[in-house]
């Protein structure tokens, strides 16, 4: 497997890839905010802030499109969100029998149930958009001089370096098992449940033991070639004063998003 | 990627901002002192050690088997990540993990990660080391049930815990959310518990040195058997209360401020009476005491890790 086989980042060189991840990630992490505090059904605000965000991804030459297109993935969750449909206080929209629950649609469920939909929905975007145009070493180093602690952002640091690298381990594990689990057609292979779950259990101790082994050997490597505890990067991040100026911008646009959220 | 998530990762937009902040601060509070206590045991190589195994659990969430109709069972991997690496690295683990799904694949949101980390993480990882060391110097029969049962409770736990989120943040209906998300969970959670069992049956019997005493494992402190003790307790009267008296805990959670009347999603109050709490006034001092709980355990933990820091 490839070291980028789980990397989101799309290689361009645009005015959003060029920004200092400070920046980046602080204004991801404030229209989220933003988005949390809107009223329901404040759709001029909702509507504004996919203008920003239609904006972003074109400044970013990734395509108007590009995070609508991937922004469903956080859709199922909102299965949780069904029964507010149907709870909330309020004037009765439809109502319908389904096997043997009377259901009714309130004109406040539904408007609280879509707000939150949208929320989510512009939310996963930004996030989507922050990944794609920020290289994730870069996003790591941003955490530490937004004051995440080195420990959390070195572990996570690590945990990216070896993930491709263990997931090919979960692969030939899982290899393994298939290639021993013959079965004549018509025929179940293998034992029942409990011995299923068994073999998957064994597989994850075996894992953890390669992990830990291997950890062992390049910890011992890192010693060999100077580790002292902190990684260092090849790309200092400086703020440029076209980083201060998107910043400015891009808080006033969000202060604004709140005032037309609320007037 | 067959990276396949457990459904538990709550998204952006479905916590109102003040669920996420009080689980931001909580989770927080908890991961400082898991830094503290890690940098002060264990040497610059744990954090290559703990990275590698951060990247032990992500892969390892990738491992299931086939169940039945098409479901398979999968690994969240709090409990297993505690009981191997001790809790305060464990907990150190599962947040490198939990982050790198929110910042890498958008599984479950940045604002409201605090909930996620306290949901998935921190509270799972309590729960399995609380009952691993209770049953530490047990024989194994026992130790490996136990392990079991502490596997399945610390993904209830989780489970109530994102209901119970949802519920507050007024967009999930407490009748409905608590019931289901504990329903599908408690199936999820017997596949944890028998991947769990497994892998350490695996580990001692190949690495018994790994879990022996004076590993990183065995160090916990007995204080984490009343910690983990107490977290379960909660979840299993909370439980079932939640799903037998909806109302009563809304009338709780209104009371405390957490949700306006007009947003309850029981729908009018006016002028019933709630069995369970019968008045305003027992209501209130539920509630007070649930607090009291709560914070004495944040206090607690926090002033532990106060009181430890002189040794360093």
């Amino acid at each position: 497997m490839h070291f980028d086989a789980f990397d989101r980042y799309h290689e361009k060189n645009s005015l959003v890839h060029r920004l200092d991840p400070r920046v980046k990630a602080a204004l991801t992490v404030i229209f989220i905010v933003s988005n949390a505090l809107l009223p329901d059904g404040a759709w001029s605000a909702f509507g504004a802030a996919w203008l920003f965000l239609l904006a972003a991804n074109y400044y970013s030459q990734l395509g108007a499109g590009y995070t609508f297109k991937r922004s469903l993935i956080a859709l199922p969750f909102a299965l949780v969100a069904i029964t507010i449909l149907f709870s909330m206080p309020g004037q009765a929209l439809v109502s319908f029998r389904l096997f043997f629950w009377n259901l009714t649609i309130t004109d406040l469920g539904l408007l609280r149930f879509v707000s939150i939909l949208i929320r989510s929905w512009l939310s996963v975007q930004a996030a989507i958009l922050l990944v794609a145009t920020t290289r994730f070493p870069d996003l790591i180093h941003a955490l530490e001089h937004l004051k995440v602690p080195a420990v959390l952002t070195t572990i996570i640091a690590f945990l990216y370096r070896y993930l491709f690298v263990l997931t090919d381990e979960v692969f030939r594990l899982l290899r393994a098992r298939e290639s021993r689990s013959a079965a004549v057609p018509g025929n179940r292979s293998g034992g029942g449940v409990l011995w299923r779950a068994k073999v998957a259990g064994n597989l994850a101790g075996q894992l953890f033991l390669r992990s830990y082994e291997r950890s062992d050997r390049i910890y011992n490597a890192m010693i060999a070639r100077g580790y002292s505890g902190r990684l260092y990067t090849l790309n200092p991040h400086e703020l440029k004063s076209g980083d201060y100026f998107v910043m400015a911008f891009g808080l006033l646009f969000i202060v604004m998003l709140q005032a037309i959220g609320r007037f | 990627m067959h990276y396949s998530p457990p459904p538990m990762h709550i998204p952006d937009g479905f916590l109102s901002l003040m669920i996420s902040i009080i689980c931001w601060v909580i989770s927080a509070a908890v991961i400082g002192l898991a830094i503290s206590k890690t940098n002060k045991s264990l040497g610059e190589k744990q954090i290559p050690l703990m990275g590698v195994m951060a990247a032990f659990i992500f892969a390892a969430q990738m491992i299931n088997f086939p169940v039945a109709g098409g479901t398979s069972g999968h690994l969240l991997g709090g409990a297993l990540a505690a009981i191997v690496l001790g809790p305060w690295a464990g907990m150190l683990v599962m947040t490198a993990v939990i982050a790198t799904q929110a910042l890498l694949f958008q599984d479950g949101g940045l604002v409201v990660m605090g909930a996620n980390l306290l949901n998935m993480g921190l509270v799972t990882a309590a729960i399995g080391y609380g009952f691993y060391r209770f049953a530490l110097n047990q024989a194994k029969p026992i130790k490996l049930s136990v392990i079991g049962v502490s596997a399945w409770l610390s993904v209830m736990a989780g489970a109530l815990l994102t209901s119970l989120e949802l519920w507050l943040s007024g967009a999930s209906d407490l009748k409905v959310v608590v019931p289901a998300m504990l329903g599908v969970h408690a199936l999820i959670g017997l596949g944890e518990a028998l991947i769990t069992v497994s892998a350490v049956t695996f580990i001692l019997q190949t690495r018994p040195d790994l879990l022996a005493a004076g590993s990183e494992s065995a160090k916990g402190s007995r204080a984490w058997i009343y910690v983990g003790g107490l977290i379960a307790l909660i979840v299993v009267t909370l439980s079932p209360l939640a799903s037998a008296d909806p109302d009563g805990l809304n009338r709780v959670a209104m009371d405390l401020g957490f949700i306006d009347t007009a947003q309850s999603a029981s729908g009018p109050l006016a002028g019933y009476v709630v069995p369970f709490l019968a008045s305003a006034s027992a209501s209130k001092i539920a509630a007070g005491a649930f607090g009291a709980l709560v914070v004495g355990a944040v206090a607690f933990l926090i002033g532990r890790g106060i009181k430890a820091k002189p040794q360093a």
